[in-house]
């Protein structure tokens, strides 16, 4: 057993919701107890969907227990058929149903519908959400796809995009609209909106494009070698992943090079002189693997930025998160415990975290800035307006989404000028930083990281001497925990016991730049 | 139409279409959501998988970041295999959760379907870990699974855990059963102590030190209508039951309050003065709020068993037609009063079969639909008005002083659908 309180991924049926959820003409019969149901307001909530999930659940009750869920799970099954007359259908198991051991694949197989029928078998007890949408949609694919003629245009399939998936929507639009300049179509999106029927060709394609690795990866290493599609490997977020994305598609496809970078603005709004201030600004990154992956590259290589602290919570991305971390001079987090995640971010004092909407939480209650770059989210991040993170208008909206919390270049300067300001001390902190700037006297915020990290250092060597504690609580507070912390390196390194206002000026200046 | 002359036919006789099929509602683990919040010092343990962590996860929404005292031990396949196993893990995970919060006073472990699949003892586990902890921490059990409980009857099995447990008192007192807010909950006490009644005590109340007991001479009030198995508790241990509408609206609360009066031999000049002035206040309210209710027609999707008291009030106090009156479960003692007031003609239905009800909806179109938030978005998406049901269990709706509010939350909907003017201005 394992306590848990918040959980970065549902269980695997979910995963396979997901996937039936942006499909149409696909059903899903779930045998599952009453209340497993609660997970059709994910996909009609948080994703603001205008239909149910096309699923029907038996919700089976403590006086079925015995023979009669079989039954029950018989007449969900064939009710199910003859309202929605599906072109497939996918049967399976809930967690509750799993212990009962009712095969729902070997009963749906007995009835005989006239349709393809696909069993999933999804161990509850043992994977994840994740794990649930890449099964599920190999299954679908393994049973439904054939080798078909190719089409005379070169074209490829989108796959992985699924329901409650991070701006998968906007993400196949962008991608849609950059292979087009390359005279690429799309044959098919897979799962996202995709039919059973159009999952019957997608070997029309001549390459896949395999968007999310998490929810498309075992579909496309199949198509590669039983329908002869190879797959891209990179994941077109960021400017430099979008341009050897393009490079790996025009030698998949054939065809020359072709990018629109008129409407792309991150590389010049990143060199611009207010973009200084980003500089080495502290990073903390952790989310899905493949956005954590792709945020790193971003944050470092064209944000300028330091990335103190990379991790992942899905296990089936732990060893190239860990390779990647690496070339980072990093541990690679690789956990599902948010406590851990929080316990990483306080250790490593970041001045901002790209993650999920837990990350989200833990900066709010640490006092960081935060942007969200990965799921689980919440409804706001399923936006109305077009947001891709993928491609050239991807990149955009990276640059503006993750600039946004931190304190503007100038608001930093003004910050630091009048610190001693009796209105505009640095404990009121940013105006958008949520509104805990009212009740603080100067420098003595409970709720900033700073404030909170014991007066030693974790060896417990070194102590910091008052006149120095208050100098440094004279330092505005989004730097005050990176530089108690290079001042502690310095000193640990010089042999101090103690720390002086002395010591930290003399770290200061040996770690400018 | 005036409360006391009730109409000539009410529902109590009324022919209730029984449904079974699919069930689009929250299993009893939901309940947690908002009994931690009213008992300071429990902690909700669940027993149970991965699927019931994200339930609560998803139906908790923000407030799962707010370190709530409740969490989900989730059962690994290591557990499954044996049985012996897993109440060794149990012990350990209860004896770290409770060394890391020492403020803990009562422990529910909450059972759900895999638990009570695999036959986990859990009233066994509670027993053995009481003996561990007392006398600083009580541990209790009940089951909040979906095979056995509809959302709030997870407030039922939670309470009805506790009567057993309860002191022996031979007190003439009244007790109130139900978890509500607290600022209701206080409303609901001074009004009683106006008329006299001041002996009064709340199952469940705010932590685990403040005197509850039950005996003979008790006698108590449900302030909510799911609390079937809580009242057969408190019955088992000699105290009474006083049959009442439920205290929604004006008319709800007067006759919630009139009962308890009787009960007390309060005189009617007594009940009048105190209850005179609140009860013009909520007519008031409710008159206002309802404006656009007046003679719209209402049907209710099963969710919270609070569906026949609301039907009496919206029909009864806000001039609302209702068509069909669906609830998970349907406790006719319990709810006898509230049918007794609810004119015959909506079609009561226990338990659901979603589709089917969903094809009876459509066919009726009723200008205002009551139903979960899995239904609600898509209705909306077919051109129906609805209100999401959870919100009536979050929300303090009950006595005078909630009545224009309770009101106002169904009139909402059709005010926005009225306000928004999405075409072009031609």
């Amino acid at each position: 057993m394992k306590l848990t309180l918040w959980t970065y991924e549902g269980p695997p049926h979910v995963g396979a919701m997901r996937v039936a959820t942006c499909m149409k003409g696909l059903h899903y019969v779930l045998h599952a107890p009453q209340g497993d149901t609660y997970a059709d307001l994910l996909f009609t909530m948080i994703e603001r969907r205008n239909h149910r999930p096309p699923v029907t659940y038996t919700t089976f009750q403590a006086r079925d227990l015995g023979a009669d869920t079989a039954n029950l799970f018989k007449t969900a099954c064939q009710a199910a058929y003859d309202r929605f007359k599906p072109e497939a259908m996918i049967v399976g198991a809930s967690c509750t149903a799993e212990l009962i051991q009712d095969d729902p694949g070997g009963m749906a197989e007995m009835m005989g519908l006239p349709v393809p029928v696909i069993a999933l078998d999804l161990p509850s007890y043992q994977r994840k959400e994740n794990f649930g949408a890449d099964e599920t949609f190999f299954q679908i694919t393994r049973t439904l796809a054939k080798p078909v003629e190719k089409t005379t245009q070169i074209s490829c399939n989108l796959i992985g995009p699924t329901a409650l998936g991070f701006r998968h929507r906007d993400d196949i639009t962008e991608l849609t609209g950059m292979l087009a300049d390359m005279g690429i179509a799309v044959n098919v999106v897979a799962p996202y909106g995709a039919s059973p029927s159009d999952i019957a060709r997608l070997g029309a394609a001549h390459f896949n494009v395999l968007m999310y690795p998490e929810t498309g990866e075992s579909a496309c290493r199949w198509m590669e070698r039983d329908l002869g599609l190879p797959f891209t490997k990179t994941v077109p977020i960021g400017v430099g992943a979008t341009r050897d994305f393009i490079r790996e598609v025009s030698l998949l496809a054939g065809v020359p090079q072709a990018i629109d970078e008129d409407r792309l603005r991150l590389p010049w709004y990143s060199a611009s002189v207010d973009s200084t201030y980003l500089t080495g600004k502290r990073v903390f990154i952790f989310g899905d693997g493949t956005h954590a992956a792709a945020a790193a590259r971003i944050a470092r290589d064209e944000m300028g930025f330091e990335v103190v602290g990379l991790g992942c919570y899905n296990r089936e991305m732990a060893r190239p998160i860990r390779a990647l971390a690496k070339d980072y001079g990093l541990t690679a987090l690789i956990t599902d415990d948010y406590l851990e995640v929080e316990a990483a971010i306080e250790a490593a004092a970041p001045e901002m975290i790209l993650g999920t909407q837990m990350e989200r939480m833990i900066g709010k209650r640490l006092g960081i800035p935060c942007a969200v770059i990965s799921a689980p989210v919440h409804v706001q991040d399923f936006p109305a307006r077009y947001s891709p993170q993928m491609g050239i208008e991807g990149a955009n909206v990276m640059f503006d989404t993750w600039v946004h919390p931190l304190v503007m270049g100038l608001e930093e300067h003004l910050l630091h000028m009048f610190r001693d300001d009796f209105e505009f001390h640095d404990a009121a902190g940013a105006s958008h930083h949520g509104g805990q700037h009212v009740a603080n006297d100067a420098g003595s915020a409970p709720s900033h990281p700073a404030a909170s990290v014991p007066k030693e250092t974790a060896s417990g060597l070194v102590i910091w001497l008052a006149d120095a504690e208050r100098e440094l609580k004279k330092i505005p507070f989004f730097v005050r925990g990176k530089a108690r912390r290079n001042t502690e390196i310095f000193a640990t390194e010089k042999g101090l016991s103690e720390i002086g206002i002395e010591t930290l000026y003399e770290a200061k200046a040996h770690y400018a730049r | 139409m005036s409360f006391d002359t009730p109409p000539s036919t009410g529902c109590r006789d009324a022919p209730v279409l029984r449904e079974r099929g699919q069930h689009e509602v929250f299993c009893g683990l939901t309940g947690i959501i908002w009994l931690h919040r009213k008992m300071q010092d429990a902690f909700f343990l669940v027993v149970g998988s991965r699927t019931c962590a994200h339930l609560l996860q998803s139906a908790a929404g923000v407030m799962i970041f707010a370190e709530p005292r409740f969490g989900t031990a989730i059962l690994e396949e290591t557990d499954l295999a044996g049985l012996a196993d897993a109440q060794a893990e149990l012990e350990r995970e209860v004896g770290r959760l409770i060394a890391r919060r020492p403020d803990i006073r009562q422990l529910f472990l909450v059972g759900s379907c895999p638990s009570e699949v695999i036959k986990l003892d859990l009233a066994r586990a509670a027993e053995k870990l009481s003996v561990q902890h007392a006398p600083h921490v009580r541990v209790l059990n009940y089951s909040g699974s979906g095979i056995e409980t509809t959302f709030t009857q997870g407030e039922d099995a939670c309470l009805a855990s506790m009567v057993p447990g309860l002191p022996e008192t031979d007190a003439r007192q009244l007790m109130l059963v139900g978890a509500l807010p607290d600022v209701v909950e206080d409303q609901a006490r001074d009004l009683l102590a106006q008329m006299g009644i001041t002996d009064v005590t709340i199952l469940p109340a705010r932590r685990a030190d403040d005197p509850v007991a039950v005996g003979a001479n008790t006698v108590f009030a449900l302030l909510q209508p799911f609390l079937g198995d809580t009242l057969a508790a408190l019955e088992r241990r000699g105290a009474r039951h006083i049959p009442a509408p439920f205290p929604f609206g004006a008319q709800g609360t007067t006759g919630w309050l009139r009962a308890v009066a009787d009960e007390f031999g309060v005189d009617d000049a007594t009940f009048e003065r105190v209850t005179a002035a609140p009860r013009a206040r909520a007519t008031r309210a409710v008159a206002q709020a309802a404006e656009s209710l007046s003679g719209k027609s209402i049907f209710f999707f099963p969710d919270s068993q609070l569906e026949i008291p609301l039907a009496r009030f919206l029909t009864r106090e806000c001039g609302m037609r209702a068509i069909e009156v669906g609830t998970p479960f349907l406790h006719k003692t319990i709810l006898g009063p509230d049918l007794d007031l609810l004119e015959a003609g909506p079609q009561l239905t226990e338990g659901q079969d979603v589709e089917r009800q969903l094809d009876r909806c459509r066919a009726a179109h009723p200008d205002l639909t009551v139903c979960g938030l899995g239904l609600a978005n898509p209705l909306e998406a077919e051109g129906l008005t609805t209100k999401w049901a959870i919100e009536l269990v979050f929300t303090p709706v009950h006595f005078y002083e909630q009545a224009g509010d309770l009101a106002g939350l169904f009139s909402r909907p059709m005010r926005r659908r009225a306000a928004l003017k999405l075409g072009a201005a031609s």
